[in-house]
């Protein structure tokens, strides 16, 4: 028995079948190229300016002579993420157990997920409006302070805390909630002692992404904190952080300061990266059933 | 124990929690429900604070505010053109550049590269979202804007008959750079939610294409794309509204000039770069910080549109399952038909 014979793929279309690839190709190759060139220049310009000096002094605000380094920087800036995140965690995680323990497809809860997709569209900026509006213009405790930046990093982080917490949490088996619910646990012991557990590792993959992304945000942060250079330690105060402090050092016509933002900015991102990489280890720790 | 087999004192089954045992689920529940309705009444509050610290503005100024092509602080005239102008030309070049960028890699990921490659890639295109917008700002302003310099003079000059695009004198912070930064943070958003859409489309329409003696191209073209458009488009307003509202990295590139730039590679202003690049000065002039409350409004009202939009496409895309907001979850899709 003979094979019917195909008609080969005509060389037209053989050929745009191969162009089309090398340009799909082209693209994701295009599309890695800025990240290799920001991180190359980040650390090409930066890791010079990285050395024991540059982490334990404070920025000074002299334009000329001794300028000093970030060290108040990254601590109000690890202050203040961390306060954010004392806020904007326990709250998402409680409103994404509403959405999968009681809320479901009720109306209400669907009205929850929308305004909270609503949420991770509005710009940082508007953010940093509404704490300045309702917190700063009104004066409560203080002009500029850090945990009014932390209450607008809050909100930011919010909805990505949702999000993915409503994830993990439909993933824990139905099966485990009617066991513990058929041996008669009520439903609060429920969700401590059977759905948080199981959803823990997933739950702390999505904090630590929502931690990265409150952490190198600027905007918000110019109208609640304002900027310090001295070292505060003092969320009730105005503080230094490391997005803003990198943003004042860009604007300066002083090729040191300038050469400091270099420096910052690749503390900052690495960071950013490290909570990323334990983000994601976490993750794969825990490829849940 | 009891005083019969299957009742306590009181009257309820002995299978039944005594009240106070009950106790902490209701609180529970009320709790997380109230949690998630403050949610709502925050928004709904901000909303209306913004609407009344700005209303002075529109009281003034009326729908000039958005439309009028004067924004002079010295005199007191605030009418933002210049601002929505400049928002919305650098996100048109963010999309025209992003966009593409974004499906192809998206496409390339999903279909056509090795399964080896897949996670890396995956990772690193994500990897972009990671890199703070302050730190793109720097780049731009200390290495993009003079490596292009050169090249937007060329550009300039040689494609001078097209108006807008070709004919002036190229400056350092302008238009283009602005969307060039933006079309690089908005790609990791759309090609995620590409990703997304593209793995929901169903292996059967891929195999029958392929089957039907189609080439990896035509199979894309025909089975992935048609069926993933939605999604796709959902993806691209969810990337217009992030570039609509990007703020620190386009006040460092565009060159705040409150004006309407003459041409591409012309400096100009965006909403949000006012607000942060005029807020300190203005912080003692009332009139001047309600108009920045006033740009801070437009914005909010601007991106709300686009997200509601793109929230429509992309729910359209999944077939009938819900959105997952790019947090990296694949939806399974159900089978439905094209659209």
């Amino acid at each position: 028995m003979s094979l019917t014979e195909f008609a080969p793929v005509s060389p037209a279309r053989r050929r745009t079948d191969r162009i089309m690839r090398g340009l799909l190709m082209a693209g994701t190759a295009v599309a890695l190229i800025p990240l290799i060139l920001v991180l190359y220049y980040l650390i090409y310009r930066g890791a010079s300016s990285l050395n024991g000096a540059f982490f334990t002094t404070d920025p000074t605000g002299n334009f000329f002579g001794n300028q000093g380094g970030v060290r108040s920087a990254i601590l109000g800036s690890l202050e203040i993420v961390g306060l954010a995140s004392l806020i904007a965690i326990p709250i998402g995680i409680g409103v994404a157990l509403y959405l999968t323990e009681y809320g479901k497809q009720a109306r209400f809860a669907n009205v929850v997920r929308y305004f909270v997709d609503v949420m991770t569209g509005v710009p940082s900026i508007v953010f940093g409006l509404f704490v300045y509006i309702v917190l700063v213009t009104s004066h409560v405790g203080g002009d500029f302070t850090g945990w009014k930046g932390s209450v607008a990093l809050s909100l930011l982080m919010l909805p990505v805390v949702v999000r993915a917490s409503e994830v993990v949490l439909l993933l824990v088996p139905s099966g485990l909630r009617e066991a513990a619910l058929a041996l008669g646990a009520p439903r609060w012991r429920v969700v401590s002692r059977v759905v948080l557990p199981t959803a823990l590792p997933g739950l702390l993959t999505g904090s630590l992404l929502a931690v990265a992304r409150g952490m190198g945000e600027t905007a918000p942060l110019l109208f609640t904190v304002s900027v310090a250079f001295g070292a505060t330690a003092d969320l009730g105060a105005q503080m230094n952080t490391l997005p803003v402090q990198i943003y004042n050092d860009i604007s300066s016509p002083n090729s040191a300061l300038n050469n400091r933002a270099w420096g910052a900015a690749l503390t900052l991102v690495l960071l950013i990266l490290i909570v990323n990489l334990v983000a994601r280890a976490v993750a794969r720790r825990s490829r849940m059933a | 124990m009891a005083s019969s087999a299957t009742t306590v004192p009181g009257g309820r089954s002995r299978f039944e929690r005594s009240p106070v045992s009950r106790l902490p689920d209701r609180v529970l529940r009320w709790g997380l429900t109230a949690l998630a309705a403050a949610i709502l009444v925050l928004l709904g509050y901000f909303f209306i604070r913004l609407i009344g610290e700005s209303a002075t503005t529109f009281n003034t100024f009326g729908l000039s505010f958005v439309f009028g092509n004067d924004w002079d602080v010295s005199r007191s005239i605030y009418h933002g053109f210049p601002l929505l102008f400049g928002t919305i030309v650098t996100s048109v070049i963010a999309l025209i550049i992003g966009v593409p960028v974004a499906i192809s890699a998206a496409l390339f990921v999903t279909e056509l590269c090795p399964p080896r490659l897949r996670g890396p890639l995956t990772i690193l295109v994500d990897l972009l979202a990671a890199v703070p917008s302050v730190v793109y700002g720097l780049w731009g302003v200390f290495v993009l804007e003079p490596k292009l310099l050169p090249a937007e003079k060329w550009f300039a000059s040689t494609f001078s008959f097209i108006p807008f695009l070709g004919g002036g004198t190229p400056t350092l912070p302008n238009y283009f750079v602005a969307g060039l930064i933006l079309a690089i943070m908005i790609l990791p958003i759309v090609s995620a939610i590409a990703r997304e859409v593209m793995a929901t489309v169903p292996a059967e329409h891929k195999e029958a294409a392929l089957a039907l003696g189609a080439t990896r191209w035509e199979m894309i073209r025909m089975a992935v794309l048609p069926y993933s458009r939605p999604g796709i488009t959902g993806g691209a307003m969810l990337g217009l509204g992030r570039a609509l509202g990007e703020t620190i990295a386009v006040v460092l590139v565009i060159g705040n000039a409150p004006v309407i730039g003459s041409h591409l590679f012309n400096q100009g202003y965006s909403l949000a770069a006012v607000i942060a690049n005029e807020f300190s000065e203005a912080a003692a002039t009332p009139v001047h910080r309600s108009a920045l409350f006033a740009a801070g409004l437009v914005l909010f009202v601007l991106t709300l549109i686009v997200n509601v939009i793109a929230r429509w496409f992309i729910a359209r895309g999944q077939h009938g399952q819900r959105g997952t907001g790019g947090t990296g979850v694949t939806v399974v899709a159900l089978p439905a038909g094209e659209n």
